[in-house]
């Protein structure tokens, strides 16, 4: 038998091809941190809608920074906490854009609050994404808004306190209230099942942004190893058994149906 | 010497069309008229008809206005839509501008152009909404945090600063820098006669300007350079663009100095002030002229430092507690004294009280003592 005779041609099966938005480099991300999975995702979405060549985004202060990075989009750095009053020039100027968010909790819930209220209030067509690990990663792992009573953080050493500094902010839930709101969902990094409903969630709100609807947020549940102390199999596991009861996933608000015919 | 504005118009009588205007009014206008795309502002007194007449006016070209819900919000909204390449306006007063500081440290460093209008109040803190030029170190000393310098025009009169939009304009886009436009709230308040003479700067084709990497690579408007060595470059880059602007933008006018011998340094509604007290002065066989810096930043020093040869003396007027009069300090390096009027919290200097520093100057200086 020669060598020859050993080789079959065969069409190779493509199981996974990393998405052309997504930069071919490695991240600054810890191993275990849940930014890598959401931009994969950001990336898939825009990349399937087609929208990458229309997008502009727009960078948190945190680790996400980098977003700008591994993302091959348009990119605008906001200040901290200030994305979706950037994300709103960019909208009234730019009509035919697609505008993208994406900011983590100390920068969305804590010093940000202001601005994405308002943002959803006048109901801006951007979509935002809202990565809350409960924690401030990139300084060092201190308390958040986000963060749950009795979490240990360096800033909150012998655990959150809610008589001390208030309970977590169910940031999603409150700007949900708000008719401005067209689409408002939660998902999670915790495993496969979770990651493939967040996209989902990711998709529909970009399609809300694109028919005109609203404001769109998806609230990323997601996991911060180094700053909660854990491994990154514990810090999934700490993700679906304790963080997740707190934050349950799931649409939150959909007032596209009702301009849908139901 | 060199005067660079208030030239006599050339324009028979007869076909100059004038109109009774309001300052903060007149500035929208010619914003308007200078092709500005987008107005993002809050209200604040004594600019809020600023805003007012935006509201108005960029709806009616078919342009953005967007009333933001804090002055935060609104430099923020206009980062957003200047990175897009578009002519933007904010507009505040003091307090409002203080909040800004963030941002315009952020659009410095990401290189974003943007004219921002401050209309001065009485400070510090929510002080008064009388006129002040309280802001002058706020404005030509960085504004925000980090290693900066801004462009900074200060007209003193209401059509100076229509025709300072449109350079602000052009001095933001041609080196993509945020410019301050500062008035007081004098300029911005009162009415005055003005022609209705507009400029519209030539549109640019920005390789930097944001609009989605379609059939090129992705364009990133930023401020963050983590590496040192790479953030120390950018310094030496932002350093090499402000010695430029130092060149090429530096503006002032001289009234009356052909024959002076004490020079008066005002800019803004003080100047205007300066300007009467001089003629007071003059009617009393004193010699005395005007300096007024037009732009603040850069600070016309190598010409105020010329006056020196054949001044005795200066006088600092400001509607503050001495803030220029550190410039003119450092322009003057010692070489001529320096008196200072000015007054705070919304009181503006009088002509009578400028002319009696002037003769504490002139006494002091070994003049006549009249």
């Amino acid at each position: 038998m020669t060598v020859d005779e050993l080789t079959v041609e065969e069409e190779p099966r493509i199981l996974y091809q990393p998405p052309e938005l997504l930069a071919d480099r490695s991240t600054s991300y810890c191993p275990g941190c849940g930014h890598g999975v959401v931009h994969r995702l950001v990336a898939e979405v825009l990349g399937e809608l087609g929208l990458g060549p229309r997008t502009i985004a727009v960078a948190p202060v945190g680790c996400a920074v980098f977003a700008y990075d591994y993302l091959e989009l348009d990119f605008v750095e906001a200040p901290h906490g200030r994305a979706p009053a950037v994300a709103t020039g960019i909208r009234r100027v730019m009509p035919d854009a697609f505008v993208l968010t994406y900011q983590g909790d100390g920068d969305l819930a804590a010093i940000g609050t202001g601005e994405i209220v308002h943002a959803a209030a006048r109901g801006e067509r951007i979509t935002a994404v809202f990565v809350n690990n409960g924690i401030y990663g990139m300084t060092g792992g201190q308390m958040a808004p986000t963060t749950l009573v009795g979490q240990k953080t360096t800033s909150c050493p012998t655990g959150r306190d809610p008589a001390f500094t208030g309970a977590p902010i169910p940031m999603t839930e409150m700007l949900a209230v708000l008719p401005g709101v067209a689409y408002a969902a939660r998902g999670s990094v915790a495993d496969a099942s979770s990651i493939g409903k967040t996209k989902q969630y990711l998709r529909k709100a970009c399609q809300v942004q694109l028919a005109g609807a609203g404001f769109a947020i998806v609230e990323v549940l997601s996991t911060c190893p180094v700053g909660w102390g854990l491994t990154p199999v514990e810090s999934v596991e700490r993700l679906r058994d304790v963080v997740a009861p707190v934050y349950p996933p799931g649409v939150i608000v959909d007032r596209t149906s009702a301009t849908r015919g139901g | 010497m060199t005067v660079v504005a208030d030239k006599p118009t050339e324009a028979p009588l007869a076909r100059r069309t004038r109109i009774l205007r309001k300052g903060n009014e007149a500035i929208a206008e010619a914003a308007v008229r200078a092709g500005c795309d987008a107005y993002f502002g809050y209200p604040i007194t004594p600019q809020a008809e600023l805003l007012e007449w935006m509201a108005r006016r960029m709806p009616e070209e078919g342009r953005v206005f967007l009333q933001a819900e804090s002055e935060l919000a609104a430099i923020n909204m206009a980062l957003g839509a200047a990175a897009c390449g578009k002519r933007v306006l904010v507009s505040s007063s003091s307090p409002g501008m203080s909040l800004m500081a963030e941002a315009m440290s952020y659009m410095a460093g990401s290189e974003v152009p943007l004219v921002v209008v401050n209309v001065m109040r009485g400070g510090p803190g929510l002080g008064s909404i009388g006129p002040s030029q309280g802001d002058y170190f706020q404005a030509t000393k960085g504004h925000g945090h980090g290693d900066y310098r801004l462009p900074v025009f200060a007209p003193s009169s209401i059509g100076e600063a229509m025709d300072l939009v449109a350079t602000s304009f052009e001095v933001a886009e041609k080196y993509r820098t945020p410019v301050i436009l500062l008035a007081d709230g004098i300029l911005g308040q009162a009415m005055e006669p003005v022609e209705e003479v507009y400029r519209m700067p030539p549109r640019q084709d920005f390789d930097w300007a944001l609009g989605g990497a379609d059939g090129r690579p992705p364009r990133v408007v930023k401020s963050l350079h983590l590496k040192p060595e790479a953030l120390e470059a950018h310094n030496r880059h932002l350093r090499a663009k402000e010695a430029a602007i130092r060149d090429a933008e530096t503006r002032w006018a001289g009234e009356r100095l052909e024959d002076a011998d004490l020079v008066i340094v005002a800019y803004g509604t003080a100047a205007r002030v300066a300007r009467t007290a001089i003629a007071l002065a003059r009617e009393s066989g004193m010699r005395v002229g005007l300096f007024r810096p037009i732009s603040l930043w850069p600070y016309p020093d190598v010409a105020l430092r010329a006056l020196a040869a054949q001044a005795r003396g200066f006088l600092v007027v400001e509607m503050s507690a001495g803030q220029m009069l550190e410039d003119v300090r450092l322009a003057l390096e010692g070489a001529r004294p320096i008196a200072f009027h000015g007054r705070t919290g919304g009181m503006v200097p009088t002509p009578g009280e400028t002319v009696a520093a002037l003769h504490r100057l002139d006494r002091r200086t070994g003049g006549s003592g009249r």
